[in-house]
C-alpha cells in the first residue's frame, strides 16, 4: 500500500509520528520535504545526524572534513573503532544509509569556507550547526542570514551547552534574530579557553544533539515553538535549563540597521586566527626529529612543558611543566644559556608561550617543538598515547 | 542579595565558584563586584573602554540586559544574573 508520497515500508516505519497529534501524516510530509544541512559530523552532528535520518527528513547534507580519531569515540556515538582513519562524512553516510533508505544523503568532505558555502549550502532549507570553532559559526551566520537559510543551532563546552534558532522565517516573510544579535563580534583568541581548558563531559552532546534535532524537526513540521529568539542554556552538573529571551540588536554587524559587513568575510582573520599563526610562524622552530637527535647526542638543553598539570599527566616527554598562564611569573627558571625546546600539545600555546617570553625578557634560546607532544607521538615514540 | 550565575567557561577565574553574591542594587555594579573580588575575570568581561565585551551577555532573570530600558534595574533579593558567553566547542580555536 502506498499513499501518494510514502511507500508501505515509510508508513510502517514512521508510525509513532503518524498517530501523533498534531503532527500525522502532514507532519512527516513536511519531513520528507526538508533538506538539512548538518555541519559538523562529530559529538553534536552524531545524534543530531541520527534521530533527523531516523524521523525521515528528506535529505541530509553533511559537512566534515576531519577523519575519525580515537580521541572521538568518548562521545561521537556513529563512529566505531573500525573507523578510525576514515572519513567522518564517509562513515557517517553509510551509516544513516543502513538506518534509513528512504531518504537522501549527500556527504562533503570539505571543510566549509567562504568560497565553498554558497555551493554548498545551495539545496538547502535548514542549517544545523555543529561545529568546534568560532570562525565556521560565524560564517554559518552570515551565509544563513545572506541566503535566506534557517539556523539551528548549538554548541558545548565542558558541562554546557546552548541551543538557539537563528534566522527563522516568520509568517510575514521577516527574519527572526541570528547569532550576531547575541554576540556581534567572536572573541580574541587570547580569550577563548585553549583546548587544554576546553574538553566536554561524553553524554552533553548527545543531550544538546537531541534538543537540537528536535528543533529542526519542530523548524520542518512547523509544529511547536521553536527556540526563536531564545537562548537555551543546559548546565550537566546542575540540570539546570534556563531559557533566556533576546531581540534583534541595532548594531548587528550583518543585520543591523547599519551593517559593516555586507558578504562574506575571511572569518579566520575575523576571529584573529590568521594573527596568531603568523605570530607562532615568527617564533624559532625545532623539529621533533631535532628533538630526538638533541636527547640521542646527550646535548645539554632544556625542555619546558607549556601545558596543563592534567595533559601532563596523560603523556609527557620529561619537560619541565610550566603552563603557559604561569609562563612569565617562571621565567627565572629558564635557561638563557643553553638552548630550549618548548613544546605543548600542538605547537600553538608553546610559540605564545616563546612570544611572550622573548617580548618581556628578551630571550634569545627558544624554540618551538613543531608539532607538539602529538608530532612527537606520531614520528619519534608510537608508544605514547594522543589525545 | 542578588545571585550572578557564572558560566563554566569563566569559572577558572573564580576558583570553580558557580555563584556570587551580590548585595549592590545595580547589575554592571554587582558585576563590577564580581570583578574586584576575582580581579582574573575583568578582562574577560569588560574591554579596554570598561564595556561588556561583544562575545558576554548578561541576563536578568530571562530577559537581556541590553534590551532592557532602565539600564540600573534595580536587583532584588531574589533576582539572577546570567553571564553567558559564547562558546564553540571544544578546539580552542
Amino acid at each position: 500500500m502506498e499513499n501518494g508520497v510514502f511507500k508501505k515500508e515509510e508508513l510502517e516505519r514512521y508510525s509513532r509520528h503518524l498517530i501523533l497529534p498534531k503532527f500525522g501524516i502532514e507532519g512527516q510530509q513536511k519531513l520528507k520535504h526538508t533538506k538539512v544541512l548538518v555541519i559538523g559530523s562529530g559529538g553534536l552532528g552524531a545524534p543530531l545526524l541520527l534521530y533527523l535520518a531516523a524521523a525521515g527528513i528528506g535529505k541530509i547534507g553533511i559537512v566534515d572534513f576531519d577523519v575519525v580519531d580515537d580521541s572521538n569515540l568518548q562521545r561521537q556515538v556513529l563512529f566505531t573503532v573500525d573507523d578510525v582513519g576514515k572519513p567522518k562524512v564517509e562513515v557517517a553516510k553509510k551509516r544513516l544509509e543502513a538506518l534509513n533508505p528512504h531518504i537522501q544523503i549527500e556527504a562533503f568532505n570539505e571543510r566549509l569556507a567562504s568560497d565553498n558555502v554558497e555551493r554548498i549550502f545551495k539545496s538547502y532549507d535548514i542549517v544545523a550547526d555543529g561545529t568546534d570553532n568560532f570562525p565556521t559559526r560565524y560564517l554559518i551566520n552570515d551565509a544563513c542570514y545572506f541566503y535566506g537559510k534557517v539556523n539551528v543551532s548549538a554548541s558545548i563546552f565542558r558541562f554546557e551547552g546552548q541551543v538557539s534558532v537563528y534566522n527563522y522565517l516568520n509568517e510575514d516573510g521577516s527574519r527572526g534574530p541570528n547569532y550576531r544579535d547575541l554576540y556581534p563580534e567572536p572573541p580574541p583568541p587570547g580569550l577563548v579557553p585553549s583546548c587544554a581548558e576546553g574538553g566536554v563531559i561524553g553524554v552533553l552532546p548527545g543531550i544538546i544533539g537531541s534538543l537540537q534535532a528536535n528543533e529542526v524537526i519542530k523548524v520542518a513540521a512547523n509544529i511547536g515553538e521553536p527556540l526563536v529568539g531564545k537562548l537555551l542554556v543546559f548546565d550537566a552538573l546542575t540540570l539546570d535549563s534556563r531559557v533566556f529571551k533576546f531581540e534583534k540588536n541595532k548594531d548587528n554587524p550583518v543585520s543591523g540597521t547599519n551593517p559593516s559587513i555586507n558578504e562574506l568575510i575571511d572569518y579566520e582573520a575575523h576571529c584573529g586566527i590568521i594573527k596568531t599563526e603568523k605570530k607562532s610562524t615568527e617564533v624559532k622552530e625545532k623539529s621533533v626529529e631535532e628533538l630526538k637527535k638533541m636527547k640521542d647526542g646527550q646535548e645539554d638543553f632544556q625542555l619546558i612543558d607549556v601545558r596543563e598539570q592534567h595533559e601532563y599527566d596523560i603523556v609527557n616527554i620529561d619537560g619541565k611543566l610550566i603552563p603557559l598562564g604561569d609562563i612569565l611569573q617562571h621565567a627565572s627558571e629558564i635557561s638563557r644559556e643553553k638552548p630550549v625546546i618548548v613544546h605543548c600539545r600542538s605547537g600553538v600555546r608553546s610559540a605564545t608561550a616563546i612570544a611572550q617570553l622573548e617580548k618581556e625578557f628578551g630571550f634569545e634560546n627558544l624554540y618551538n617543538l613543531k608539532g607538539g607532544v602529538l608530532a612527537y607521538a606520531d614520528e619519534i615514540d608510537p608508544s605514547l598515547p594522543k589525545y | 542579595m542578588a545571585r550572578i550565575i557564572i558560566p563554566t567557561p569563566l569559572r577558572k577565574f573564580t576558583k570553580d565558584e558557580s555563584t556570587f553574591f551580590s548585595s549592590k542594587k545595580n547589575v554592571l555594579e554587582a558585576i563590577e563586584e564580581l570583578s574586584s573580588f576575582y580581579p582574573e575575570i575583568k578582562n574577560n568581561l569588560f574591554d579596554e573602554d570598561n564595556k561588556l565585551r561583544s562575545f558576554v551577555k548578561v541576563f536578568v532573570g530571562d530577559k537581556d540586559y541590553n534590551s532592557l530600558q532602565e539600564k540600573d534595574i534595580e536587583l532584588q533579593d531574589d533576582t539572577v544574573v546570567s553571564i553567558i558567553p559564547a562558546i564553540a566547542g571544544g578546539t580552542g580555536k
